[in-house]
């Protein structure tokens, strides 16, 4: 979150302005209470679009801090096209109010085609980054670093030219983006950001706002972060995935009535387009993994039926490190402990051990379907019947 | 011929004495692969289960046994080391198993290996069918032919290459690049050495979403591989924005890396897309017999 971010920032040595993290109204209050002037409260929040949601407000003294707060409490960030759900408010950031004249965007992210860092500078600051791309592509100046060599002044200095920032920047800017760069660099950061970067009318180059995304799978060198990490809010879907022993990426939910199962992600989602392309309604995505055991396969069952809303539920494993009599086992297990609800099971099993996993499955009165196409039409076909109204 | 990998390719297993490193061993073994010994460190001078023999550093390996592959099984904070061991030592070619590798490794590996072909992080490897198998799949659904396949993805790979070999089409080499945004070799990397390749005559390519991969090879196809029947395919088309589904590469954000995308260069390309994999084998017969 910024609170964070500008933390890192501080350490960095990028100019923040001042601020105080604050928890409730009254540390607010206190805290304006002790300073003069107008300040910024700001929610602490992952998604954007703060100001637009007024989530950002002005406050002077602790009266008015303390109703400022309480109004930006009070109602969850609401939701937008990325983040359909919104997001809970938990803190906010009081923040000395700069009297900007310029406002900038700069960041450095990893680029997947050059496979390089790519620093992206633009002078259409404060605005979503999105936007400026679409409406503005023009006007943000990349480079792409060699890693072997790093950052180094120049980078800033042609970037500054090439997205012709306000002169008043030049002086620090290639300071500032040096520091961005290491800081991207020694936490391995996916993502660094600063927008704006403001221009102050006194001349201070300040990043007004910053945004810092960790690797997970770097955090075992920040154990710090991994505390940080473990303060985000989790969505429900994330939650239910790490309850369910799988990575947080395995699970997903949507509106459909047909659940769905495979092993890898890649065979996931294409179980997934094939009950969309038989005409049905994918309840989720779920991606059981490599390897799944039996007790895997019974947590992801439970997942599925009590879960989501679907009527029906395709298993689709084609094995590899996956074994097919393991599965059949976990599947079998799950129908005789559950006390869920039960929904009419479609199962396709191939590859390693296969026959052994249709004995298991046969003993138990079970018979699986031949292939993928099948699979999805059968569950599509018995969603549908077990989903439509009674009086039809 | 096939790519990247033959009969003569003699492979070394960084992180052979693991788990997950000594069952594979042992299937690509049992599939014929040339494997030479492994690599841990402190275990240096035991042999295996299969008797081969075990080494403390790659250096080590290589100059016992001349081995120009490695498979790499190392945990992922060990992963990026395990690469430059093998880079330093001369190995030609590493595929990298490991998942969850933190991406800035990633990227400092490609970046300064120059002239070692890695596949992967977080991928299945890669087989010749009939010849050699480097990596976790399934040699059983493979078949020797003319067939060059790429894939971001494991299992979807298998039921593709299922597919393929139950409709008489054997594989020149297929390559499991890996699911990851950053990956040592991607599907421009692969279509250059197939277009190269005598044994190849035909190519598919499994795609999914996420990134810009997909539309890199279409733009490959259409300046140099027009002739070429290529069918292709792309997982995701049901995705929502802004979330990875399983693969950390897979994830579409604004309106960039979504299927519609990926497909549309495809086709522009002259590549006929396929809707399910099972479609496959029939697209690809109906390449086949235009082309010819």
């Amino acid at each position: 979150m910024e609170y964070q971010g500008k933390e890192l920032f501080r350490r960095a040595g990028i100019p923040v302005p001042q601020s105080r993290h604050a928890i409730t109204p009254r540390d607010v209050a206190d805290f304006l209470e002790s300073v003069a002037g107008q300040w910024v409260v700001k929610a602490q929040v992952l998604m954007g679009g703060r100001g637009k949601a007024g989530k950002i407000k002005f406050a002077e003294g602790g009266r008015q801090g303390r109703a400022v707060a309480e109004d930006i409490l009070a109602t969850p960030m609401p939701p937008n096209r990325q983040n359909p759900a919104g997001e809970p408010i938990k803190s906010l950031l009081v923040e000395e109010k700069l009297p900007i004249a310029k406002e900038a965007y700069c960041a450095i992210t990893i680029d997947r085609a050059t496979k390089k860092p790519v620093v992206m500078v633009s002078r259409f600051g404060g605005m979503d980054i999105e936007e400026v791309s679409e409406n503005h592509p023009e006007s943000i100046a990349k480079f792409f670093v060699d890693t072997a060599i790093g950052y180094s002044p120049f980078i800033g200095r042609e970037l500054a030219f090439a997205a012709d920032l306000d002169p008043g920047y030049r002086k620090q800017f290639p300071a500032i983006l040096g520091a961005l760069y290491d800081l991207f660099f020694r936490y391995g950061a996916k993502l660094v950001e600063i927008n704006p970067l403001a221009l102050t009318v006194d001349g201070r180059v300040v990043a007004s706002d910053a945004k810092v995304e960790l690797d997970d799978d770097a955090l075992f060198r920040n154990p710090e972060f991994a505390q940080w990490q473990q303060a985000l809010p989790l969505d429900e879907d994330e939650k239910l995935a790490a309850e369910a022993g799988l990575g947080i990426r395995n699970f997903r939910r949507f509106d459909g009535n047909v659940g769905t199962m495979a092993n890898g992600a890649g065979l996931a989602m294409a179980t997934m387009d094939a009950v969309n392309f038989a005409g049905g309604k994918v309840a989720n995505f779920l991606d059981v993994g490599g390897g799944a055991n039996a007790e895997r396969v019974r947590n992801c069952y439970e997942l599925v039926v009590n879960h989501t809303p679907a009527t029906a539920f395709f298993i689709n494993i084609f094995g590899g490190i996956t074994r097919g009599d393991e599965v059949a086992r976990g599947i079998v297990e799950a129908l005789a402990t559950t006390t869920s609800r039960k929904i009419p099971l479609v199962i396709r099993l191939t590859g390693t051990n296969e026959e052994e996993g249709r004995r298991i499955l046969a003993d138990a009165g079970m018979t699986p379907v031949e292939t993928m196409d099948e699979g999805a039409n059968r569950a599509v076909e018995i969603a549908n019947r077990a989903t439509e109204p009674v009086s039809k | 011929m096939s790519i990247f990998l033959d009969k003569n390719s003699k492979v070394i297993v960084q992180g052979i004495t693991g788990a997950e490193g000594s069952y594979h061993t042992d299937r690509m073994v049992r599939y014929g692969t040339d494997i030479v010994g492994g690599v841990t460190p402190g275990k240096g001078g035991q042999k295996t289960a299969q008797g081969l023999p075990v080494f403390d550093t790659v250096r080590d390996a290589v100059d016992a046994t001349g081995a120009t592959h490695t498979c790499i099984f190392v945990p992922p904070p060990f992963a990026a080391d395990a690469l430059f061991e093998a880079y330093d030592a001369g190995i030609a070619l590493a595929v990298c198993i490991t998942e969850g590798v933190p991406v800035h490794d990633v990227l400092k590996v490609v970046g300064s290996t120059p002239g070692m072909r890695i596949i992967g992080p977080n991928c299945p490897g890669l087989i010749s069918p009939g010849k050699a198998s480097v990596g976790i799949m399934p040699g059983h659904v493979f078949k020797e032919g003319d067939v060059g396949l790429i894939s971001r993805s494991g299992t979807l790979t298998y039921e593709v290459v299922d597919g393929l070999t139950r409709a008489g089409f054997g594989q020149s080499t297929c390559v499991g690049i890996g699911g990851d945004p950053i990956i040592g070799t991607t599907f421009v990397d692969c279509l250059r050495e197939f277009q190269n390749d005598a044994q190849t005559n035909a190519i598919v390519i499994c795609g999914e979403i996420g990134g810009s991969d997909e539309e890199d090879a279409a733009a490959y196809i259409r300046e140099h591989l027009a002739q070429t029947p290529i069918v292709a395919f792309v997982g995701g088309r049901n995705a929502p924005p802004g979330k990875s589904l399983g693969h950390a590469g897979a994830i579409i954000s604004g309106n960039f890396g979504t299927a519609q995308s990926k497909i549309a260069a495809f086709k522009a390309a002259g590549v006929p897309v396929a809707e399910r994999p099972s479609e496959i084998p029939a697209l690809l017969g109906k390449r086949l017999t235009s082309v010819a």
